[in-house]
């Protein structure tokens, strides 16, 4: 049941925005763009969220970390200066969006996941807001302004320009990211991180080192959030701090739990409901939050297993 | 007989209160060995202090002659230690299966595999249930673990703590919360692991321990005050008084 959702979700993905693109408004493409980009967030944070347990706060600094990965080395090849990192080579960009983030995360890793509960979520908000000021006093990549991708990332054989092409890469690379989270899920190393969501004391008396799990979980985690950013980065073609601003890092958990968190698929559900709803909410009022909100309480309320325990009539694992 | 665990001088105390007081015990090899004690003993934080949940103030813990007073908690299971819960401590989220399977997992090498499902890795999944036939539950090897009774989540402890083939099993009150019927079912299977183990008990079933014991401690105000065969316990004056004496 939950697979033929996920099939249904994914098949409607690759179909309808192209169909939009062409027949109805070029504009639908971006929406879906944006949706297939920080669902690919949303999946990695699920990894650790749904499937690990701890809830973290500062998912949107990946995000950000990854676009300015492809920002910045845009920005000195254009303007010269820091030759070392200076190119719009896509996989040099990617390679240091997934690089730099998952270095992040498993530096503030280290520290975080030695905290639970409340100081997890607290502990993991700090340092995403320590990025996002750090960025903020940098004057020479527009501080506060933002920077803008004069070019985006070249790869071989992927025009970027193209808005369709930028989709399609965008959406194979869910399909990946959903198969990868699915793989480690299933994996040995997956049942380890569960159990250690469902009974840490347990875990511990079985053996188990679960800091040292769940550090490479949240390292995988931080760096497919990264990657995510890169794509990002090319979409909007203009980066700033407040991508990476702890609403953000909110916007990502709504997408999640509002989907159901620890399926496969939910993310996916969560950032197509947010994405249309943020669209069409914010279309009849510019106080759009409010009723979000409220949906998104109604959800968490009375349907516990998010859209995918809606959709599949019972609820997501608990 | 050569001694398994050696504790020495163990001290522990929570603000002013000693929870653990100049306790000694030695375990042989082979042996059942029971702690009893009356409510707030301090059989808990005996139990905390060998798994290394918690660290004594001083005193020291040997293993098989290692010292392990201060090895952390999630390494001690790696030298032939399991335990059980006093509250059963399950993953109630996977099957039972799951549960079994996570415990064999545990100590077939590292876990940072990422490739193969681990529920189609057969020799997990056909040891686990060989273990939950063991201890009667075989037929509930696939339910929700949450769907099981008390009585059944107290044999899945058994099953976990035999998973690992440790040579020492720390079982924390086996009999909590069971009906007279389950205790006798659990008493059984405690027999049937007596001289494949080494087991040292903590329970306050009087019954189920001078039937399993070889060898009984009695342990008051933190402090063993007695050890010896279940015989030379029932006959020992200050047993008498601290069980009915002073709280009778």
């Amino acid at each position: 049941m939950r697979a033929g959702l996920t099939v249904l979700v994914m098949v409607a993905l690759a179909v309808v925005p192209p169909l939009l693109y062409w027949y109805a408004n070029p504009f639908y493409l971006d929406l879906a763009s944006r949706l297939v980009i920080l669902g690919i967030a949303a999946v990695s944070l699920n990894l650790i969220l749904g499937y690990g347990g701890l809830v973290s706060f500062g998912h949107a600094a990946f995000l950000g970390l990854g676009a300015y990965a492809v920002g910045i080395p845009a920005h000195h090849w254009l303007y010269g200066g820091m030759d070392a990192i200076a190119t719009t080579n896509g996989w040099v960009q990617i390679a240091l969006a997934v690089g730099v983030s998952g270095l992040f995360a498993f530096l503030t890793g280290l520290v975080c996941l030695r905290t639970r509960g409340v100081y997890f979520i607290m502990i993991t908000m700090a340092f995403a807001q320590m990025i996002y000021y750090l960025i903020v006093s940098i004057e020479e990549y527009g501080g506060d302004d933002g920077l803008v991708i004069d070019t985006r990332s070249e790869l071989p054989f992927i025009n970027l320009d193209d808005p369709l092409q930028l989709y399609f890469l965008g959406y194979v690379s869910l399909l990946v990211a959903m198969l990868l989270v699915r793989m480690i899920v299933h994996s040995r190393f997956g049942m380890v991180l569960q159990g250690a969501k469902g009974n840490e004391e347990r875990m511990i008396s079985l053996g188990y080192n679960i800091y040292a799990y769940r550090l490479v979980a949240y390292v995988i985690s931080g760096a497919m959030a990264g990657y995510a950013g890169a794509l990002l980065g090319n979409f909007t073609t203009f980066i700033s701090p407040e991508m990476m601003d702890w609403s953000r890092s909110g916007e990502l958990m709504f997408m999640v739990i509002l989907g159901g968190f620890a399926t496969n698929v939910g993310p996916v559900l969560g950032a197509v409901a947010f994405i249309v709803l943020e669209e069409v909410l914010s279309s009849w009022t510019i106080y759009w939050h409010l009723p979000f909100g409220l949906m998104l309480i109604g959800v968490v309320l009375f349907a516990r297993g998010g859209l995918v325990g809606l959709f599949t009539g019972r609820g997501g694992k608990k | 007989m050569t001694a398994i665990l050696e504790i020495n001088g163990l001290n522990k105390s929570f603000g002013g209160i000693k929870a653990t007081d100049n306790l000694s015990l030695t375990v042989e090899q082979g042996e059942l060995h029971a702690v009893i004690g009356p409510n707030g003993a301090g059989k808990t934080t005996l139990i905390s202090q060998l798994t290394g949940m918690q660290f004594p103030d001083s005193g020291s813990v040997k293993f098989k002659s290692r010292d392990i007073t201060r090895m952390a908690a999630h390494k001690r299971p790696h030298l032939g230690i399991a335990r059980s819960f006093q509250i059963t401590s399950l993953i109630m989220q996977m099957s039972v299966l799951d549960n079994v399977a996570l415990a064999l997992q545990a100590c077939d090498g590292h876990s940072f595999r990422f490739l193969r499902p681990a529920r189609s890795v057969n020799s997990l999944r056909e040891r686990g249930r060989a273990l939950l036939d063991r201890v009667g539950l075989a037929d509930n090897a696939d339910s929700p673990t949450a769907a099981l009774s008390h009585g059944e989540h107290r044999r899945m402890e058994i099953a976990i703590a035999l998973a690992s083939e440790a040579e020492l099993m720390l079982l924390d009150e086996p009999m909590a919360g069971l009906g007279a019927q389950e205790s006798t079912e659990m008493v059984g299977l405690l027999q049937d692991l007596k001289g494949k183990h080494t087991i040292l008990l903590i329970e306050h079933d009087m019954d189920a321990v001078f039937a399993l014991a070889d060898r009984i401690s009695v342990l008051v105000y933190g402090h063993i005050i007695a050890t010896g065969t279940p015989d030379e316990i029932r006959g020992n004056e200050a047993v008498q008084h601290a069980y009915l004496g002073e709280e009778a």
